[in-house]
């Protein structure tokens, strides 16, 4: 059988996410209990978590977490790894055993920092440099997957229902400031860790709910720019986008919604504003980064998070709020279940992106 | 400036030595062909309304009338055939949307035909069946993937429901309003007798058919139309309908010329209104969706009806299938390329989707590689036209199959392909009286449970002479089949050995 | 009779709401989907957040919610009457026929989509505050109200309403000139026999949310209604 990356599998989904914009540090338990009023949106093959602000101690380094299949694949990897890399902590991640969660893969995480001499040598900065060793390892390693590879963040995900991969990752240990979370539907199974959600590269993650009907159109061309999309998904191709429209050309994520969820024609000839005929400069520029179709996402990147639904809104999304909390998911109830007092309950409209930002400094 | 003509596309004959002048050529064609000359004492005919529907041919007392192929033909051209040509002129003079009906007539490849049975010879014997024990009998619904036992150690055998199927071969869904109430009576009453389904399709149902529920399957479709809480209850499963072989991505219109009467009565919308089903259910756009859907409409049955989820074929056929499995439906129904329609514009059912040997073959192995093929029970459809194609269907991995155009051929149809049009001179594909009391609903019910009973023998027969006595033991049981004329990428997607290996 | 949802699953939730005709009241609701689906006999009342589909295929059974309720709503409803005390999701009143949904806050995109109506059948969905994009696509019967009270700046509604629109009303507080509606929908000032139509859901609306009725006067409000009830008609060409 094809397992994910070799046929492409669409997915439902249920998607959540929390963040405080004082930078205050909160343990993953509350992130955990949104999914459970979701329970129905995911449907057992794959559920998963990304916190931020959760390894202050080591906030310098990169920190990988990957899946091996076996003890050799974890020994090519990390003999590779030895080349570029000083590895300042090697560990396996701690996890509960418990039934649910079956056919444990090796999970294991790496702290490092790129060799200033092989940065040198490569002339590269450091960012593009991981980048191309998680894209080399997953497309050429057999074995071994790279999951997450930002700084002082991390990404935990398994095939299950969420709220139990949670329990499996004992997410109520760390503490982060902001938390997005991920149960996946997809329409079949190849019981894969690496297939499940968030997707992660560098300190962006993506939890998406939906299936975009331009996903060829949008992996040819992104893949023009060194990505391999591996998985086929779309949440690899929307973190990929979002990478490069972000890091490599410099959008702001305003901007990067406006490509991604690009307003009408007929929206845009309507009015003349100078943000009209930027909006309609990025669509000229970038229509092949136009994601038609379902989605709603939640992207998290270092100091903040994004929420965006499509530009019909064919996925549903709320937001709400309480103090410095920040809330967001698919449905209602999962605030609810999150936060019981949330407040100025929001439904975005399509295209319409949310931003969230920490105070600067604050985390 | 262009002349808005196309040469007819029928010549009607009529032999002059043979014709008595009785008229009944004239009464019969709802299209007015047929004209009588009251100077002369002849009749005429104008051949651009014919649609070779052969109708006054089938009535004629002295077999006077022949409709042939008009000879008068464009120059021959390989590429721009005659039909791409008329269909531009057709285009150029309305503006409009080419609408045809019944499944894709063009030649593109049927498997079936390509396909070869086994059968028994000297290492196990061929079974008789007239004699022998020979079990047709399925049951389509969902199955528990583990065993049970009650506290004193009987086995627990509630299941969920099911349908129960003396022959697997149901009657797809035709709506009331696309097709005649005696259309309707015929489908229905046969089902009866059959001990199989008829399905509403996604016009209603009549409030004089809901005597037949225990044979009838509901559909719920975009539309809604008729759907309430006793539709709902009335038959013994509910048929989501998401897409159709023949318009895959499309939704319906039934034009309000249609909606008249008994029809706007069982669609529950005012006479005269377009009954337009939109492309897609606005409530679910995600396959979490479709769950929510699937478990509303049991919500409103208290678990009580099997559900199904019909689909058409499209090229990601596999993955929507499992997901399909995965959202709670008992059955899964998919509906091939060259299924049929009352209308569908033409450039879709052409051009969009796959055919359905190709879909049902790469389905049930994706279900199988997945473990969860038992779980729910797949039914086939979209131009199944006789009993080798259903023993076929069902070696493939089909559960069951449904059959449209072949049920309506045997009441009469004759394929003319302009159902659209709402004349249809066989009492079919019409909601004028004086033409739907041409097809006599007990006589239709006749017809249909000939058919049936007929295929059934001979799917005893080629079962018997496959040393098969039970059809579980033919789903799926891919080393019958062979295949002919085929690239060996086409023998593995249809799982099967070239004939000879 | 009282229900306690926490930590219920939907189909046990269910189970007991169908066993108990006359009143219900349920507390701690938090998500659970299709409450009341197609329900005749019985007044539920909701507190807390009903998971999507809440009603679907209503039958005539009365459910209050106090507090927001996700997409969904009233979906393929046929009789009864659904109330909101806040805001819906997406797809409220999709596909209705019967019966009438008050919502004090905002709806979703999609409200009213496919709306049908059908001799005495006449559904009503009244929404308190602002409507989404695609208000009353397809829409073929019934009638959507739409009172502008929210206190947000935001317009009254999102983009593309009325697309494939061949029936029913929509009547919107205000004169809604900056809205484009599409060409085959014709609007209007309401007129007196449009207003008459419309007061006793007005009234009822006013009733529910204890809002003075006297505030939304007649030449207050906008109708749009189809040109014709089929609007496709000259699309397609026989072949
Ligand atoms: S349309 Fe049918 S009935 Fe009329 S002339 Fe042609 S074949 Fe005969
Ligand atoms: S149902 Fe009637 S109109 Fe349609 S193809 Fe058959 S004979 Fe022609």
């Amino acid at each position: 059988m094809q397992r994910e990356g070799q046929v492409r599998i669409p997915s439902g989904c249920a998607i959540s996410a929390m963040i405080s914009t004082t930078g205050a540090r909160m343990t993953g338990e509350t992130i955990v209990k949104s999914m459970i009023p979701m329970h129905d949106r995911s449907n057992g093959l794959g559920g998963g978590f990304a916190g931020y602000g959760i390894y202050p101690e080591y906030r310098e380094f990169y920190a990988l977490h990957v899946f091996f299949d076996d003890p050799s694949a974890q020994y090519e990897c990390e003999k590779y790894l030895k080349e570029g890399y000083e590895i300042v902590k090697s560990e396996s991640i701690p996890i509960r055993k418990i039934p649910e969660i079956t056919d444990v893969p090796i999970i294991w995480r790496y702290f490092v920092a790129p060799l200033a001499s092989v940065l040198s040598r490569l002339q590269l900065d450091e960012h593009e440099f991981v980048a191309r060793t998680v894209t080399k390892i997953n497309s050429q390693f057999r074995g071994a997957y790279v999951f997450s590879s930002g700084k002082n963040m991390g990404a935990f995900k398994a095939v299950g229902f969420p709220e139990d991969v949670g329990r499996f990752y004992r997410l109520e240990e760390y503490a982060g400031y902001s938390w997005t979370a991920h149960g996946r539907y997809p329409t079949n199974t190849p019981g894969w860790w690496g297939g499940a959600h968030p997707f992660a590269l560098l300190d962006y993650s993506v939890v998406h709910n939906g299936e975009i009907s331009s996903y060829d159109a949008n992996r040819r061309f992104i893949e023009m720019f060194g990505y391999r999309c591996t998985l086929q998904t779309d949440t690899e191709v929307i973190a990929y986008i979002a990478d490069y429209l972000l890091r490599r050309q410099g959008l702001t994520l305003e901007e990067l919604a406006s490509v991604i969820a690009a307003p009408f024609w007929s929206e845009l000839d309507a009015s003349e504003s100078v943000e009209s005929s930027s909006r309609a400069y990025l669509r000229k520029v970038f229509p092949s980064l136009l994601l038609t179709g379902p989605f709603s996402i939640v992207l998290g990147f270092t100091g903040g998070v994004m929420a965006l639904n499509d530009r019909l809104k064919l996925r549903s999304m709320v937001t709400a709020s309480n103090r410095d909390v920040h809330y967001i998911a698919s449905e209602e109830a999962a605030i609810r279940a999150m936060d019981p007092d949330a407040r100025n309950v929001y439904s975005p409209a399509g295209g319409e992106p949310v931003i969230i930002k920490v105070e600067e400094g604050a985390y | 400036m262009a002349i808005n003509y196309i040469y007819p596309e029928f010549d009607v004959i009529r032999d002059p030595n043979r014709c008595i002048t009785c008229r009944i050529c004239e009464r019969e064609c709802s299209n007015g062909v047929h004209i009588y000359d009251a100077d002369r004492k002849t009749l005429r005919a104008d051949e651009t309304k014919c649609v070779d529907c052969q109708r006054c041919v089938a009535t004629c007392p002295t077999r006077a009338l022949k409709i042939v192929k008009n000879t008068c033909a464009l120059r021959e051209n390989e590429n721009w055939h005659e039909n791409s040509i008329k269909e531009i002129f057709k285009q150029a003079s309305s503006g409009g949307v080419l609408l045809s009906s019944m499944g894709a007539p063009n030649p593109l490849a049927v498997y079936w035909e390509r396909i070869l049975l086994n059968a028994s010879q000297v290492t196990n014997p061929s079974i008789d069946p007239l004699r022998e024990p020979m079990e047709t009998r399925v049951f389509l619904g969902r199955k528990p993937s583990k065993i049970t036992r009650r506290p004193d150690g009987t086995l627990d055998t509630t299941l969920a429901p099911q349908l129960e199927l003396e022959t697997p071969i149901m009657f797809s869904a035709m709506s009331y309003g696309s097709i005649s109430y005696n259309a309707h009576a015929s489908l229905a009453r046969a089902a009866q007798e059959l001990g199989i389904f008829y399905n509403t399709g996604e016009g209603g149902l009549h409030e004089d058919f809901y005597q037949y529920g225990a044979h009838t399957i509901v559909q719920v479709a975009s539309g809604r139309f008729g759907v309430h809480e006793d539709y709902l209850n009335a038959g013994a499963a509910i048929e989501i309908k998401m897409g159709q072989g023949a318009k895959p991505g499309i939704g319906g219109h039934l034009p309000g010329a249609k909606i008249v009467g008994d029809v706007s009565k069982t669609r529950m919308i005012p006479e005269g209104s377009d009954a337009i089903s939109p492309a897609p259910h606005h409530d679910v756009y995600s396959i979490e969706d479709l769950r929510q859907l699937v478990f509303s409409l049991k919500e409103a049955t208290r678990y009580q009806k099997p559900v199904i989820v019909k689909v058409a074929a499209v090229h990601n056929i596999a993955a929507i299938a499992s997901g399909i499995a995965r959202s709670g439906a008992d059955i899964i129904a998919i509906d091939g390329y060259r299924g049929g329609t009352g209308a569908a514009p033409t450039r879709i059912r052409d051009n969009v989707g796959i055919p359905i040997e190709l879909a049902l073959a790469s389905v049930d192995k994706r279900l199988r590689d997945e473990g969860i093929r038992n779980d729910v029970s797949l039914v086939v459809g979209g131009s199944v036209r006789n009993a080798a194609d259903v023993v076929k269907a069902i070696a493939l991995g089909a559960d069951a199959c449904y059959i449209a155009t072949a049920a309506l051929i045997a009441l009469g149809c004759h394929l003319c392909r302009t159902c659209q049009t709402g004349r249809c001179n066989w009492g079919i594909a019409t909601q004028r009286a004086e033409l739907v009391k041409r097809l006599d609903p007990d006589e239709g019910r006749r017809r249909l449970v000939n058919l049936l009973t007929a295929w059934r023998y001979e799917i005893m027969e080629i079962m018997g002479g496959m040393g098969i006595n039970s059809i579980e033991t033919l789903r799926g049981n891919r080393s019958m089949l062979r295949g002919v004329n085929m690239t060996s990428k086409e023998l593995e997607i249809l799982g099967i050995a070239h004939a000879g290996e | 009779m009282r229900i306690d949802a926490k930590g219920k699953l939907f189909d046990a939730l269910n189970a007991e709401i169908s066993e108990h005709n006359g009143e219900l009241e349920i507390d701690n609701c938090l998500g659970q989907r299709f409450i009341a689906a197609g329900a005749s006999a019985k007044q539920v009342v909701i507190n807390g957040v009903p998971g999507n589909a809440l009603g679907a295929y209503l039958a005539g059974a009365t459910i209050e919610v106090n507090g927001n309720a996700q997409d969904a709503v009233g979906d393929t409803m046929n009789a009864g009457k659904i109330v909101v005390r806040g805001n819906v999701g997406d797809a409220v009143g999709y596909a209705m026929r019967g019966g009438a949904i008050y919502i004090s806050g905002n709806a979703g995109y999609r409200a009213g989509i496919h709306m049908k109506e059908y001799r005495e059948k006449k559904p009503v969905i009244v929404i308190g505050g602002r409507a989404g994009s695609f208000l009353g696509e397809y829409q073929a019967g019934g009638i959507i109200i739409v009172l502008g009270l929210h206190k947000d700046g935001k317009p009254i509604l999102g983009n593309f309403p009325c697309a494939g629109m061949h029936g029913g009303k929509i009547f919107l507080r205000g004169d809604a000139q900056r809205v484009v509606f599409p060409r085959q929908t014709t609007r209007r000032a309401a007129s007196p026999s449009d207003m008459y139509e419309i007061s006793s859901y007005l009234a009822e609306f006013c009733d529910l949310f204890k809002i003075n009725v006297r505030e939304f006067s007649r030449d207050d409000f906008t109708v749009v209604v189809p040109n014709s009830s089929n609007p496709y008609k000259q699309m397609y060409v026989a072949n």
